[in-house]
């Protein structure tokens, strides 16, 4: 009995101690440092030298004690984890400088105010610290927010209603095909494109080359939002399955009523973050703006008449044109505030939606 | 509120591929018709002919004649979307509508044709529809839950409820105990012999058993192979089919020396 229970067991092989993967993750840190110090050091290279490092001495001790497919599995297994690191560096460090640089601009008189009036006599002021800082992003958001609600207005029901012909009607005839090629096609466009389009577009049609307001910008965001949302609602409608709407027609229900009663509802969710995220794509565009809506620095609620700012072209022209040259900081301020509130709206977006998947989502729960 | 079908020369296509060839057949009002033969035989594809579902499949189409009580239901100018108030059908997989609550899966055919009812009747409509069903005993309390809460067997009878709500004339079920456990596939087969009480009931299944304990007639049907068309082999009362079958592909088949 004895010899039985001490023979080494065959379905075991060598254990790699607790302690050794962050010991090689500490070693390959400090030589990542070291190599990137050689050729000149900077955070970028340290982290690219010690992921590799890593990646590829971890798995060789882990497969010398364990066996070469334990190995193999580590290597993967690091190779994912650390392709997901390095991923969220840009991610992390973009929120860290915008959340650093915007929130000491941050005031509700930004908030609340406009640049009209705003020279460069009052920036002066400001950089000495004899007067707050004035001017604001006001009109920059609510011209954000009209020409982005226009778009989505004119995008959702074009793109959704696409999509209902591509996955319910269509068939894949020849119509269908020809919709989904150029649907791709445009997913392509580049969105200055766009914002020529609908500038030279209107200028054509009202006979006016000078042609700039919220709405013609609106026109170009939806060139852009309006292949998202049709590839997203195409996919959203796909996976809803037959079955149901088999079961509605059975029940002596017509094709569009059980489009618009069940289908619909049942990828409702999917269709709403699938808007949010083709929202997020063209919020913070900025080329198609400028040729559009032009820039102001003066409220304009009215988005069929008259130009208009946006948070982007805001950031766009208190970088490179700043109020008072002589003390850009101040302009630097209101930009990077600006680019902060921006990040917050897409972010308040990406809730909203959430919100809303989750109240239409299909209910699982007993 | 229960009809006969008579069935004519019926021929399905599926674009030009001949999928079951030449079917006559007569379905007594009140009675349940059980179709059994062996996978890819056209049972299912014949089904759903009966009530025009075979449409939604693209390319597929029927020559030949349904007669609903002497309708026909591939007449010039006969809508699809009315047949199937006349002919409801339950499928193989439950499938109840995952937005919808208990109540609003069995008004499901009232409300998404747009009809008016009052919350009176529908509350009428609701409880006498799960009663149907055998399901009312075990869901009265929890009406408002979403249907897809609810087990296997429960939402197969809600589907079963959310089609005598429309109150047809015939019900048709496509294997509706296939993904059942035996105890809800008694409580279904129990619901069969009532249902028949109040409709013609035409129902597809592999299970012999079932064909002989809920049928009143039987009808086998056979592939001659890959490719072929299914053809209807045998059509006679249930216990002829079983004890004494007057073609011997059917014996073999329901003696399982098929094959």
């Amino acid at each position: 009995m004895s010899v039985v229970a001490t023979r080494p067991s065959r379905l075991t092989s060598g254990q790699t101690p607790k302690w050794l993967v962050p010991v090689i993750a500490l070693v390959a840190v400090i030589l990542g440092a070291a190599i990137a110090a050689l050729i000149g050091f900077s955070v970028g290279l340290w982290a690219i030298f010690a992921f590799l490092l890593f990646v590829i001495a971890g798995p060789i001790v882990i497969g010398m004690i364990e066996g070469s497919r334990k190995g193999k599995d580590a290597f993967a297994r690091f190779l994912v984890y650390g392709s997901f690191l390095l991923a969220l560096i840009p991610l992390v460090s973009v929120l860290y400088v915008v959340i650093a640089k915007g929130v000491p601009g941050l005031s509700g008189n930004l908030l609340l105010t406009s640049m009209n009036g705003v020279t460069g006599v009052h920036d002066n002021a400001a950089a000495k610290g004899t007067e707050p800082i004035l001017g604001g992003i006001y009109h920059a958001i609510i011209g954000t927010l009209e020409t982005t609600i226009l778009a989505t207005l004119i995008s959702v029901p074009v793109g959704l209603l696409t999509a209902i012909y591509l996955v319910e009607y269509g068939r894949g005839g020849i119509l269908s095909r020809a919709i989904t090629f150029f649907v791709d096609v445009m997913t392509g466009i580049p969105s200055i494109v766009a914002g020529l389009f609908a500038a030279s577009f209107f200028a054509w049609a009202f006979k006016d080359p000078s042609m700039r307001m919220g709405f013609v910008a609106a026109v170009a965001l939806s060139v852009l939002m309006i292949p998202t949302v049709v590839r997203n609602a195409e996919e959203m409608l796909r996976i809803v399955p037959n079955e149901l709407r088999e079961a509605s027609y059975a029940l002596g229900v017509r094709k569009w009523r059980t489009i618009t009663k069940v289908v619909i509802p049942t990828a409702i969710s999917g269709i709403a973050s699938g808007v949010t995220l083709a929202i997020a794509r063209v919020i913070g565009e900025t080329a198609p703006i400028l040729v559009t809506a032009g820039f102001a620095t003066a409220i304009n609620w009215n988005a069929f008449s008259g130009w208009m700012a946006t948070l982007p072209t805001y950031i766009y022209y208190q970088i490179m044109t700043p109020t008072s040259p002589t003390a850009a900081a101040v302009s630097e301020t209101r930009a990077w505030a600006a680019a902060l509130v921006l990040i917050v709206i897409v972010m308040l977006l990406n809730l909203i939606a959430r919100v809303v998947a989750k109240i239409f989502a299909p209910k699982t729960g007993r | 509120m229960s009809k006969r079908i008579d069935v004519e020369n019926l021929n399905v296509y599926y674009g030009d591929f001949l999928a079951v060839e030449n079917i006559n057949m007569a379905i007594e009002p009140r009675s349940v018709t059980a179709f059994i033969g062996p996978s890819g035989c056209g049972k299912s594809t014949f089904l759903r002919t009966l009530n025009r579902m075979h449409e939604v499949l693209p390319g597929a189409r029927v020559e030949g004649k349904v007669l609903l009580d002497g309708e026909d239901l591939y007449g010039k100018g006969v809508d699809p979307v009315a047949v199937r108030t006349h002919v409801g059908m339950v499928f193989q997989r439950p499938n109840p509508f995952p937005t919808m609550s208990i109540r609003e899966n069995v008004l499901a055919g009232v409300k998404l044709n747009n009809k008016k009812i009052s919350r009176t009747d529908a509350d009428d409509l609701v409880e006498k529809s799960l009663r149907g069903a055998n399901l009312w005993n075990e869901v009265k309390d929890r009406l408002d839950k979403p249907g897809a809460g609810l087990s296997g067997g429960q939402q197969q009878r809600l589907c079963i409820a959310r089609t005598i709500a429309v109150k047809p004339e015939v019900i048709l079920m496509d294997e509706p105990c296939s993904a059942l456990d035996p105890i809800s596939t008694l409580a279904v087969e129990d619901l069969i012999n009532e249902l028949k009480e109040e409709f013609t009931v035409v129902i597809v299944t592999h299970n012999m058993q079932q064909a002989a304990r809920v049928s009143d007639k039987t009808a086998f049907f056979n592939i001659a192979g890959t490719g072929k068309p299914g053809k209807l082999i045998e059509y006679a009362p249930t216990q002829e089919i079983f004890n004494n079958p007057s073609e011997k592909a059917t014996e073999d088949y329901v003696s399982g020396r098929f094959g």
